[in-house]
């Protein structure tokens, strides 16, 4: 299969890395002949004293998890489920994380190695599958999130955990400014708050860790109504109301950011620091709105007119550009992967 | 201690700098106490945590603010002089170890904390803030910055981001890369670039991931956003002893499986306690084979459950002796031979040499059978620190090195021991970085398309190679010279090369 992958690769055509399609959303729109990394696939080695999972790209992210909870692990960066079919690598290409990041970390940090293909189609090996390990650049975090636009991601070694042990969800009635404001201060105490979302006038929380700690904390946080767990499992593949929509901004702003006043409907995760709007407000408000209080503004789902007019991502200042197409080409000279997914200039 | 002057002949050669150009061109952007050329103001910049490298730079430069290092990058860029960024000189792989021919820029004088925020959590600071600094100024918020290298009264923020340094909590909380929102800084050409924000992400590639640990070698950090978390009401330890090392660390993969991650997890061998014991007096276990420190903090409910879990998970894996800290000046004094291990060990032998492999944490026993066996081969004893929950290894080599042949050897049976860790499926460095010291090691560790495209990364920031030159990543040539090659399936790594 390898074989096969660095055949393509060597035709020298743009190609568009795609495992089950379920992102093909996410970014600027995917273009180039299909590269389709699911036959590729299966779990090498999984080793849970070890707390490490390693699969070929095409592994479904299904497969995995399923695997990881028959040891009473998971993936605690929590990534989306667009599908059933989700494959490993693209999880890991788009780098996205779900509600337990505030608190678990983002994909980024559980990947502990990654195997691709660049584009003279050479197999690579950054990183490996211990939990602390400095020799070399850190390429294989940098793989994560990159869209697959550096190499053909073959293989990824990730950090598990162990599930929580108990588990509680809390919801209050709160205005946006008062959930804003109890987050920052429940964060900034000893309480196991892994994951809050705010919606129209609801605030709720998941508490997890120690059965007694989970306990403690509810005491502490004060009485609300509870919720069921499944939730956050709906949150977390965006499957709730709130993502039912054309268009769809994606604000990652620093947790103390001050209400957004933008027109349009607010759902608020990652005690604050992550801001989901739905609003027909100009693209360059929203942007501007975003990296005024230091963050930035993706369009995460829209329609590819409006993606193809302002980019699916906030533009970065020309030193950073150029550190991106200094990167890119050190990887991908021929610019034949994925071209133009993450910034139209590479 | 003698000073190594081995395999020079492969590093990039800076002979042509013009050192009157070069000081006349510092003299013009810093002020006359921010820059030093005289040789008994270079000699302290010799070397860094690892003195058996020692080289004498052209030049130190102090500068006090961020524009001062645009200035200083900038004159070298033009002046082909290399660079060598430094913090408080404690690393343990030579990774400031100066350029003969170039200026060491010391962050030393950038040392202020600029903003500390309780709300959001989060503390801007210079890069030549220490570590522990950054803890003590959010301690009356109980805040406190994660990762916790044992040289954290002394090492500075700029030098953990080079390093990418973790500390003995950071199963739990993280290394640096897990623990830093941004990083400002400037690049050979003196121009400003910022790596995340203070969002929990960023557009674009993840280029702060790829600062944290690029050992100075890609841009010259000015300034660091970190994470502030809010401080554990309680921790408590529990000590363990094991009559077998295999014991001790088969009861490591028991308490992970039984689904507890403690906030530290820390192995010693009998030759570690017997060194420490009476340096530090905390009522080791002396006739232990390996005696295991397990680490649980968070609330007292918490805290109570996970003691209780883990005891129950020690009992069952044979522990000989199990005793939980009743109180924290207890909980202190089993740390303090964990801690004090490496001056413990340099009251006990004139010199030592710190490893710092990581292994798949199963393979434990088989490493420290391995190193019994070398240290009869070399002559040499060894005395073994682990931390056990994350798999990496501080072999603790003793020699003298007034004793001729003696750090020769020590430095043959430390390659060794790295190799091994390779074979076994784990790193060269899980902490202390390449640096000078193991880039030898490199070779072993990564075939040469591997080290071509680290070669690709660093040009895409710095294409001349002026920043810290000769560290981190050994050149091909360097490796083939070297003759321990990256063997995989049976092919040798660089069949490209000439043999020597």
């Amino acid at each position: 299969m390898i074989e096969q992958f660095k055949a393509q690769i060597r035709a020298g055509q743009a190609l568009c890395i795609r495992g089950a399609g379920s992102k093909d959303f996410y970014g600027n729109p995917p273009q180039g002949e299909m590269l389709d990394t699911r036959a590729y696939s299966g779990i090498v080695a999984y080793e849970p004293t070890e707390l490490y999972v390693t699969a070929k790209c095409g592994t479904p992210l299904a497969e995995i998890e399923a695997a990881l909870a028959a040891q009473g692990q998971c993936l605690a960066f929590e990534p989306p489920r667009f599908s059933a079919e989700s494959t490993i690598g693209g999880v890991v290409a788009a780098g996205l994380s779900g509600p337990r990041r505030v608190s678990a970390g983002a994909l980024r940090d559980f990947v502990l190695g990654v195997k691709l293909l660049d584009g003279a189609a050479r197999e690579l090996n950054f990183g490996g599958q211990v939990m602390k390990n400095v020799a070399g650049y850190d390429v294989s975090r940098v793989i994560a999130g990159s869209l697959g636009t550096l190499g053909l991601i073959t293989e990824v070694s990730l950090k598990v955990l162990p599930k929580p042990v108990a588990d509680a969800t809390l919801r209050f009635e709160m205005a946006q400014a008062a959930a804003l404001d109890k987050l920052n201060r429940w964060a900034g105490q000893p309480l196991p708050m892994v994951a809050s979302a705010w919606e129209a006038g609801v605030l709720t929380i998941r508490l997890a860790g120690a059965r007694a700690a989970v306990e403690a904390a509810q005491q502490k946080v004060g009485v609300g109504g509870t919720a069921d767990a499944g939730f956050w499992d709906t949150l977390r593949d965006q499957t709730t109301d709130f993502f039912n929509t054309e268009t769809l901004w994606r604000l990652s702003v620093p947790s103390t950011a001050p209400e957004f006043k933008l027109p349009g409907e607010q759902l608020i995760e990652w005690g604050g620091a992550l801001r989901w709007l739905k609003s027909d407000a100009p693209p360059e408000t929203i942007r501007a709105a975003a990296s005024a209080v230091g963050g930035s503004a993706t369009l995460y789902r829209a329609p590819a007119e409006l993606k193809a007019q302002v980019g699916a991502f906030a533009p970065l200042p020309p030193p950073l550009m150029a550190l991106h197409k200094n990167l890119k080409a050190a990887f991908d000279p021929q610019g034949l992967f994925n071209p133009g997914r993450l910034y139209k200039d590479f | 201690m003698t000073t190594r002057t081995h395999s020079h002949e492969r590093d990039q050669d800076f002979s042509d700098v013009d050192r009157a150009a070069l000081l006349e061109a510092l003299a013009a952007v810093l002020p006359a106490a921010s820059l030093l050329a005289d040789h008994e103001d270079l000699k302290p910049y010799e070397c860094d945590g690892l003195s058996a490298y020692r080289r004498v730079p052209l030049a130190v430069a102090l500068p006090e603010d961020e524009a001062q290092v645009v200035d200083v990058l900038k004159a070298c860029h033009r002046l082909g002089v290399p660079v060598v960024a430094r913090g408080a000189g404690t690393g343990l792989s030579g990774g400031a170890l100066p350029n003969e021919h170039g200026v060491v820029l010391s962050l030393a004088k950038m040392k202020r904390i600029v903003a500390l925020d309780p709300y959001a959590r989060t503390a801007v600071v210079q890069p030549g803030v220490r570590n522990l600094a950054i803890s003590e100024a959010a301690a009356p918020h109980g805040l406190y910055y994660a990762p916790d290298p044992s040289s954290q009264i002394a090492c500075t923020i700029g030098g953990n981001i080079a390093e990418n340094s973790g500390g003995v909590h950071c199963l739990k909380y993280g290394l640096t890369v897990h623990n830093v929102l941004r990083v400002r800084a400037v690049t050979i050409a003196g121009e400003i670039v910022e790596f995340g924000n203070h969002a929990l992400d960023a557009p674009g590639y993840d280029l702060l991931a790829l600062m944290i640990g690029s050992e100075g070698l890609l841009a010259v950090v000015t300034e660091v956003t970190v994470k502030l978390v809010p401080k554990p009401e309680v921790a408590r330890v529990i000590m363990a002893s094991f009559d077998a090392v295999t014991k001790a660390g088969t009861a490591v993969a028991d308490i992970i499986a039984a689904g507890i991650i403690p906030a530290g997890l820390e192995m010693m061998d009998k030759q570690a306690t017997a060194a420490v014991e009476p340096f530090v007096k905390a009522g080791y276990d002396l006739n232990a084979a390996a005696i295991l420190l397990a680490e649980s903090d968070g609330t007292p409910e918490e805290v109570e459950e996970e003691i209780a879990a883990m005891r129950g998970v020690l009992e069952r894996s044979g522990a000989s002796e199990i005793r939980v800290s009743n109180d924290d000046a207890e909980r202190l004094r089993f740390w303090a031979g964990r801690k004090a291990a490496f001056p413990a060990v340099g009251s006990i032998s004139p010199d030592y040499y710190c490893m710092d492999g990581t292994i798949p944490r199963k393979r434990l026993a088989e490493m420290l059978t391995a190193i019994n066996d070398m240290e009869t081969k070399y002559g040499l004893r060894c005395v073994n620190v682990f931390h056990a929950g994350d798999g990496n290894l501080h072999p603790l080599i003793l020699y003298d090195a007034n004793v001729p042949g003696e750090l020769e050897r020590t430095e043959t049976f430390g390659a060794e021991i790295l190799e091994l860790t390779v074979k076994l499926g784990g790193a060269i460095t899980g902490e202390h970085g390449v640096g000078y010291e193991k880039i030898n090691s490199m070779c072993v560790q990564f075939a040469s398309d591997e080290l071509a495209a680290f070669h690709r990364v660093k040009a895409a920031f710095d294409p001349q190679g002026l920043l810290n030159p000769d560290k981190a990543i050994p050149t091909l040539h360097r490796c083939a010279e070297f003759g321990r090659m990256h063997v995989h399936q049976g092919q040798l790594a660089h069949p490209e090369l000439e043999r020597f």
